[in-house]
């Protein structure tokens, strides 16, 4: 995942420079994870000033958490599309789960936590436990619902799987309409939707969320079950022939894609303040799936992007009025005849290995010397 | 007498759908591409129609040819622009890329067209005839024998004729096909244009059964389709008009129960039952995976 | 694969269309500037949206357009007392939530002094939930569900609710003497089932026998199923409280199985005849009521005088939507125009409290009635009942 670009085509740089003497400076693993940290704190800190003196305002702050819940839909859609190589059509399914689930919870234990509607303006030990609890009960309703569509979508390959993913997704979203007239009292609100959901989220506890989940994908792919998962990925047949259960890692994959669905459901539940089952239809998950594929199968990088891009270009498009969807239809189709792979196709980015590079002077632009050099002799 | 008119129901609703899958099961056959803007080319289908009748006043027979010659150029057209670049790339960017179009589509026609309904004039007088009193709707009868004709006909296009030799051939491998000296890329072109004029004719039944055209009408239709096509084995012509049966009788049926609002669910539980029994569809070939 | 773009070119290109972005967003963000002049300048800004592209386009389209056409004819006339005119911030929510939310917080930004939205039923609640965070005037044309006016003392509507319409066609069919009622609705829409609720409870109140209730999932074209199992009850009346469209396919599909009775609706049902298209023919509609606030076939000078404008405006004829953009427009520009008048609010927070106080106490004479508000959001305002008879629309009765 994370091969640096100097490694891939000729590598020259770091076996055998030209002086030959100097070793190659590296950072610890310990010390990346600090790093990585330090930086992302800070990035939060500073939007969170920003947001505070007004830089950024509440209708871009209001934009930029979308982002981050459309950022954490992407990332873990791609475990199942980019990781797994299969291609899940019912994603949105899992995050109305989780959002429906993760919502009802805060909802229904406010009365008996004393929390009012208020206190999730202001912030108090009592609602960061709801909001914490309400994504962890979203997140495991959600990775329950992709355990059940799991395992018999493991008997199928391809499209059938894709097919599978989607018609459950519709049931999910006919069961979120009629549940009531089941259960006998008011849970989803049927067509009407779920409406007065708190406000839980806020710009940093959103992002500290998506950092979380990052992290967690990022270390799990880079595990040895990450690279199990990939190996199936790669060739299925082979991966079983070397020993990896691949029904286990299979379904794995399946529910840590749901689970993280589901707690960016429950971010969208409190962004929004509004559950309406029409709006997690088959259309829903394409959005999210153009995302990942746009990005870039199996790049978490290409995922943040183009999350990020294709959550701020409607809202950028708002001056084109009624052209921007059929321009965004046809940036969609051009795209992908110029640029098949995605935009970043499987690139990643690492900071410690970026660190490496500029440490130890190697820059672009002297490998390219570097190269010339070599050419010369 | 209701099951018996519930029964024609279903049946006119099951041929719609079947016609449109045919479409489907065709395109995915060839060159395994779920071709997502099918749904929409009935509907750009469907405007013809209303363009032709309602507002240039012209024979609904005028109106049937130009649907469906105008949906089979559209399809080939879109084949040729946006699904030709991208026959060696990954296929999950030639299903992105059918979706674009399938937006474009609908947004496009939003454009021209604005979002309400357009009402399609009747195609024919007289809509219901009698028999030994249960009155038989006339579009509903219309509707099944030419689904049954037009399959007929797809069968024995494909399995007779040198062309359809040719389509099985590069469906089967379309390297091997190549070799042997088949134009494939005609071959494939071939396929979109019988499968969009199957979309003209469905476009035609639709409207005559249903007389609106909305922008968003493929989406719904489109799916349901898809959904049947897998179910009676995608790439199989029985299996679609199977598939597209099932739906239909299943949809009607469960209506007719007072369960409407659980028919979307029955239908997709329906596919995922069959599918976990069945995993290629009721009529669908088992293919071996080579490593 | 000649025609790839490398990755590195890509690189270049999203890295210097970031930076664009980025650096324009941090520019309009400088831009803003204390919200008290939002009030002292010539102009007054008020925010308008609705679904304008989507698959409930054409009911945004419909309100924008009456709105449009009342600020218009209110600037021309040379805006509020104190010669200020009104300019409009018109977005579209592709009747979506998200983009519902997002585009208030936007208009909220420019400290617009009031919104005119939303159209749809879950986006209205979405934006009502944020604007009252801010105490923003709201009024909706379209919003008919209950609790969009539950969140605060802010939000107005200029249509009627979904449980006084079914209430109001019980007692209608009740009147007429209808004995045995079937209803068929699409129970994915909340306005469509709120009509429906409130019709089968008032109806079995007064003793009328509710034979079966049929429902359908929306975007579903054929009724036929749910039609044959009514047809076999026999019923004096079918409540159909959809949109038209819908109707429109309700009613041909259930002549062509035979059925010969009478249909009632709601005031989804305005627009199914005398628009750009006809929904069902005028033989079908034969006998058939529903209940709205505006027709055509009005005779009032007023409502006379607006389908005359808007037929110069926008060469084609009003809809119920069209006519209540226009009265919510004239609500707000009533209200705006006293706050004007009476000078006090002076900061825009005042003002903005000035404007709600102004809309709660006024009445309005638009042209779906006579519009008050009597302590809620609510309007009080007569309704009409409109019946087909050869293929047109009459007022049968006023209720």
């Amino acid at each position: 995942m994370e091969e640096d670009m100097a490694t891939k085509g000729k590598p020259i740089i770091s076996t055998g420079s030209p002086k030959g003497s100097k070793k190659r400076k590296t950072i610890s693993t310990g010390k990346r994870y600090i790093i990585n940290t330090v930086l992302t704190v800070l990035v939060i800190v500073i939007g969170q000033m920003m947001i505070d003196n007004g830089s950024i305002s509440r209708y871009q702050g209001s934009v930029l958490e979308q982002v981050g819940i459309y950022i954490i839909m992407a990332v873990s859609l791609n475990i199942a599309t980019g990781y797994l190589g299969q291609l899940p059509l019912g994603h949105a399914g899992f995050m109305s789960v989780g959002g429906y689930s993760c919502a009802i919870f805060i909802m229904r234990m406010m009365g008996p936590m004393h929390v009012t509607m208020y206190d999730f303006m202001t912030g108090t030990p009592a609602t960061t436990l709801l909001f914490v609890c309400g994504l962890i009960f979203g997140g495991v309703c959600a990775a329950i619902c992709g355990l059940i569509i799991g395992i018999p979508a493991l008997r199928l390959k391809g499209d059938y799987l894709a097919i599978i993913t989607l018609g459950f997704a519709e049931i999910i979203r006919v069961v979120m309409l009629n549940i009531d007239s089941v259960v006998g009292f008011q849970l989803t609100g049927g067509a009407k939707g779920l409406t007065g959901i708190p406000s839980y989220t806020n710009f940093t506890n959103t992002f500290v969320v998506v950092a979380i989940s990052l992290f967690l994908i990022h270390t799990m792919m880079k595990s040895r079950h990450g690279r199990a998962i990939l190996a199936i990925r790669d060739n299925e047949i082979a991966a079983e022939a070397t020993g990896v259960n691949t029904t286990y890692y299979k379904t794995l994959a399946f529910v840590v894609s749901a689970f993280f669905a589901g707690v960016g459901g429950g971010l969208y539940a409190g962004c929004i303040g509004v559950m309406a089952p029409a709006k997690f239809g088959f259309m829903k998950s394409i959005e999210i799936l153009v995302m990942v594929v746009l990005g870039g199968m199996g790049s978490m990088l290409g995922s943040v992007i183009s999350a990020t891009f294709l959550t701020i270009l409607p809202e950028a498009l708002r001056a084109f009025a009624d052209y921007r969807m059929v321009v965004y239809a046809i940036v969609l189709i051009l795209v992908m005849i110029f640029r098949p792979q995605g935009l970043l196709g499987d690139y990643d980015f690492s900071m410690g290995n970026f660190l490496e590079k500029i440490i130890n002077g190697e820059f672009p632009w002297k490998k390219k010397q570097a190269e010339e050099v070599e050419a010369d002799e | 007498m209701t099951f018996l008119t519930q029964l024609l129901n279903g049946l006119q609703l099951g041929s719609i759908y079947a016609l449109v899958a045919l479409g489907y099961t065709m395109v995915y056959g060839i060159i395994l591409l779920l071709n997502f803007a099918h749904g929409d080319i009935i509907m750009v289908g469907a405007y013809i129609s209303w363009i032709v009748m309602a507002k240039l006043g012209m024979s609904p027979a005028l109106a049937v040819v130009l649907s469906v010659a105008g949906c089979t150029l559209l399809g080939v057209l879109i084949d040729k622009v946006a699904y030709a670049p991208l026959r060696n790339a990954p296929r999950l960017s030639i299903l992105i890329t059918a979706i674009g179009v399938s937006y474009f589509l609908e947004n496009g026609a939003q454009l021209v067209f604005g979002a309400d309904a357009k009402v399609v004039p009747a195609f024919i007088s007289t809509s219901t005839i009698k028999v030994g009193g249960v009155s038989l709707s006339l579009n509903a009868i219309i509707t099944i024998i030419v689904t049954a004709v037009c399959t007929v006909v797809l069968q024995l296009l494909v399995q007779k004729t040198k062309l359809g030799k040719a389509m099985r051939a590069v469906s089967e491998d379309m390297g091997a096909a190549r070799l042997m000296g088949i134009n494939v890329n005609t071959t494939i072109s071939f396929t979109f244009a019988l499968g969009s004029a199957l979309a003209g004719i469905g476009a035609v039944l639709y409207s005559m059964a249903y007389s609106q055209a909305t922008p968003t009408m493929g989406i719904m239709l489109g799916t349901k389709a898809f959904v049947a096509a897998v179910l009676g084995g995608i790439g199989s012509i029985p299996g679609a008009v199977i598939g597209g049966l099932l739906v239909g009788f299943a949809e009607v049926f469960v209506s007719a129960l007072g369960l409407s609002v659980w028919k979307d669910a029955v239908v997709f539980l329906l596919l995922i039952i069959v599918l976990v029994v069945k995993p290629t569809g009721i009529l669908g070939r088992t293919m071996n995976e080579k490593v | 694969m000649s025609n790839n773009i490398s990755r590195r070119d890509l690189f270049k290109v999203s890295g210097a269309t970031a930076v664009g972005i980025s650096l324009s967003s941090l520019l309009a963000a400088c831009g803003g500037s204390s919200s008290d002049s939002a009030i002292s300048g010539k102009t007054l800004k008020v925010g308008l949206m609705g679904p304008y592209s989507g698959d409930v386009a054409q009911y945004g389209l419909a309100v924008r357009n009456g709105a449009k056409l009342y600020f218009k004819q209110f600037n021309k006339k040379g805006g509020t007392s104190t010669g200020k005119k009104i300019s409009l911030i018109v977005q579209d929510e592709k009747g979506d939530a998200t983009e519902a939310v997002n585009v208030y917080q936007k208009m909220a930004e420019s400290n617009v002094v009031a919104v005119l939205g939303d159209v749809t039923s879950t986006p209205s609640i979405a934006v009502a939930q944020e604007a009252v965070k801010d105490n923003m005037p709201l009024v909706s044309a379209s919003a008919t569900a209950a609790d969009f006016i539950k969140y605060g003392k802010n939000a107005f509507r200029a249509c009627y609710t979904d449980p006084y319409q079914g209430k109001l066609m019980a007692d209608f069919a009740a009147k007429k003497g209808y004995k045995t009622l079937c209803t068929i609705y699409n129970s994915g829409g909340d306005y469509e089932k709120g009509v429906n609720d409130a019709f089968v409870k008032e109806a079995k109140k007064k003793g009328l026998k509710i034979a079966t209730q049929e429902s359908y999932s929306a975007g579903d074209v054929d009724f036929k199923a749910q039609l044959a199992n009514i047809i076999a009850k026999k019923p004096d009346a079918v409540l159909s409280p959809n949109y038209y469209q819908d109707d429109g396919k309700i009613v041909t599909q259930a002549r062509q199985l035979g059925y010969t009775g009478v249909f009632l609706g709601a005031d989804g049902w305005a627009n199914i005849v005398g628009g750009d298209e006809d929904y069902a023919s005028g033989k079908d509609l034969e006998g058939c009521f529903y209940d709205t606030s505006f027709v055509s076939a009005n005779t009032d000078k007023s409502v006379q005088q607006f389908i005359k404008d808007y037929k110069a405006e926008y060469n084609a004829d009003p809809t119920n939507f069209c006519a209540l953009g226009y009265d919510a427009a004239m609500i707000l520009c009533d209200a705006i125009n006293k706050v004007e008048k009476a000078g006090k609010a002076k900061t825009y927070k005042d003002y903005k409290q000035a404007v709600i106080d102004a809309i709660a106490k006024g009445t309005v004479k638009g042209v779906t009635g006579t519009i008050k508000y009597e302590g809620t959001g609510d309007p009080v305002k007569s309704t009409l009942i409109i019946g087909f008879k050869d293929g047109k629309e009459y007022i049968e009765t006023t209720m």
